[in-house]
């Protein structure tokens, strides 16, 4: 009796309880205007794992406009990217503002792992082969952590024209004379969805300059960025500025100005520059002419075609 | 403000002491877009559910950013432009299943309930109703659910140059297992 009695006094309690929380739950759910769930809310708070997210998209593809962006290529994925520069503009009606003549670059780059790339492309300026490994070393988080991303773009290129056969007697044309080398550090933000900013030390050595006085290693900086207008088109800049003492002589600043247009698999890169190349040595460092229209000046049309294709499923797809 | 975590501690060991709760971290929700162009599937492996088996209450929460696809500029696209995920993080779904008294959960089984609450995503709530099924074994419950989502409903535009690639209606599976807590 004493028994039954114990237990119905500790039912009663937990039930007295049980109404308690109950109400405290209502007052709550009241001004909070929730619906009751409050403790399981709660539990779900209490369990949730702190775990840091990485900012992703601040471009919307590997290269800003020709120069390298931030982004890699994902872990797995190659990216196919069809690349041409035409004449200049002010060439007018005879070459149809340029469109006649084109370089163009073929290329493909590859997702390693989801920091690594590798690339490898084909020039039809200086029939000019180019490779690089971008890395990535520190990413930007969307918690308190990062507030930028560094990456480190590595790169080399040869250019396969025919020996010049005019050298003076007892000189040689070496292969290594064909040769360029690229380092460049990417330094990124993405401030909010619509704009990023990216900061680009580069230096570039040539292996041969043309004349004895001019440096081999060009020292450059360079800053770019995007705006993005819509959900799927980005304008984007990029600068490349060649510290004094360190240029060749005769070349100029390259500036680059895109539009990003992104539809589905693809993304589809439309520019404006004062250059038409598509490696570093030649883009930064190698720009004939300057913006503008006069005879001696250039402004390029040019787009990136990229279309990417999945090489090695992710592993929750693997069966 | 100390005083009040106090307080919140307690009455989750109070509740907790008598109430039957069901929670995973890890809960599974694919969804599925079936064209004649295109077939688009995402899994995510990072679903916190919660589940109160004396009242039938229950939240799912969904990490969008935790969908992986089989390409990963889609899983980009997904987040940036379809369900702006920095900006609205987590998908859920909080109700009650409306007819609890079918299941016992002391009792190994298949069990078919219907579930009526509020599904929020991409910053808009609907009231939905959905059929699913609860199996109990053990300690252990599998919650498995079928339904059908019009992304427009939930204010996610479909741009006509992918409009074809994309189902009218995209198919979402869950298949969470649940622990006792």
């Amino acid at each position: 009796m004493r028994f039954s009695f114990a237990i119905l006094s500790v039912g009663l309690s937990l039930i007295l309880c049980n109404q308690v929380v109950a109400q405290d739950n209502k007052s709550k759910a009241d001004t909070e205007q929730n619906d009751d769930t409050d403790d399981l809310m709660a539990m779900l708070e209490d369990s949730e794992p702190e775990k840091k997210h990485y900012t992703t998209a601040t471009f919307k593809t590997t290269r800003m406009v020709t120069g390298h962006s931030i982004e890699n290529t994902g872990k797995g994925v190659l990216d196919f990217r069809v690349n041409h520069r035409f004449g200049a503009l002010n060439n007018g009606t005879s070459t149809f503002f340029g469109l006649d003549d084109a370089n163009t670059r073929i290329g493909f780059d590859y997702g390693v792992t989801d920091w690594l790339m590798l690339g490898f492309g084909r020039n039809s300026f200086m029939k000019e082969y180019d490779g690089f490994v971008k890395a990535k070393i520190m990413r930007q988080t969307e918690e308190k952590g990062n507030p930028i991303g560094l990456s480190y773009v590595g790169g080399m290129s040869v250019q396969s024209l025919p020996a010049p056969t005019n050298l003076p007697a007892g000189q040689e044309y070496h292969f290594s004379n064909r040769l360029y080398y690229l380092n460049q550090l990417l330094i990124a933000r993405k401030f909010n969805q619509w704009l990023s900013l990216q900061l680009m030390p580069t230096h570039i050595h040539y292996n041969l300059v043309p004349t004895t006085p001019e440096s081999n290693d060009l020292v450059a900086i360079g800053v770019g960025g995007r705006v993005k207008v819509s959900n799927r088109v980005t304008i984007n800049g990029e600068y490349y500025y060649r510290v004094p003492g360190t240029e060749q002589i005769g070349y100029h600043n390259v500036l680059s100005l895109g539009v990003d247009i992104e539809t589905g698999g693809h993304v589809f890169q439309l520019m404006l520059s004062n250059s038409r190349a598509m490696t570093e040595r030649a883009l930064i460092g190698q720009t004939p002419g300057k913006w503008g229209f006069s005879s001696t000046d250039a402004i390029h049309l040019g787009f990136n075609i990229s279309r990417v294709f999945t090489i090695v499923k992710p592993k929750e797809f693997k069966n | 403000m100390k005083k009040i975590v106090l307080a919140v501690i307690m009455l989750c060991g109070v509740s907790a002491a008598y109430a039957q709760k069901y929670m995973t971290r890890t809960g599974k929700i694919t969804f599925y877009s079936a064209t004649p162009l295109e077939n688009i599937e995402a899994i995510n492996n990072e679903v916190a559910c919660v589940m109160n088996g004396e009242n039938g209450e229950f939240i799912f929460q969904v990490p969008v950013k935790s969908f992986k696809f089989e390409r990963s500029l889609m899983e980009e696209h997904f987040n940036e432009n379809y369900m702006e995920s920095t900006k609205y993080p987590k998908a859920d779904y909080k109700g009650k299943i409306t007819d609890l008294s079918k299941v016992n959960f002391s009792k190994d089984g298949v069990y078919n309930v219907n579930t009526k609450g509020k599904m929020k995503m991409h910053g808009v709530s609907k009231d939905v109703e959905l059929p699913g099924s609860i199996t109990v074994k053990g300690d252990k419950i599998t919650v498995y659910c079928l339904f059908k989502i019009v992304p427009q409903d939930y204010g996610i535009e479909i741009p006509g140059v992918v409009r074809d690639k994309i189902a009218k209606e995209i198919e979402v599976t869950v298949n969470s297992i649940l622990e006792k807590k």
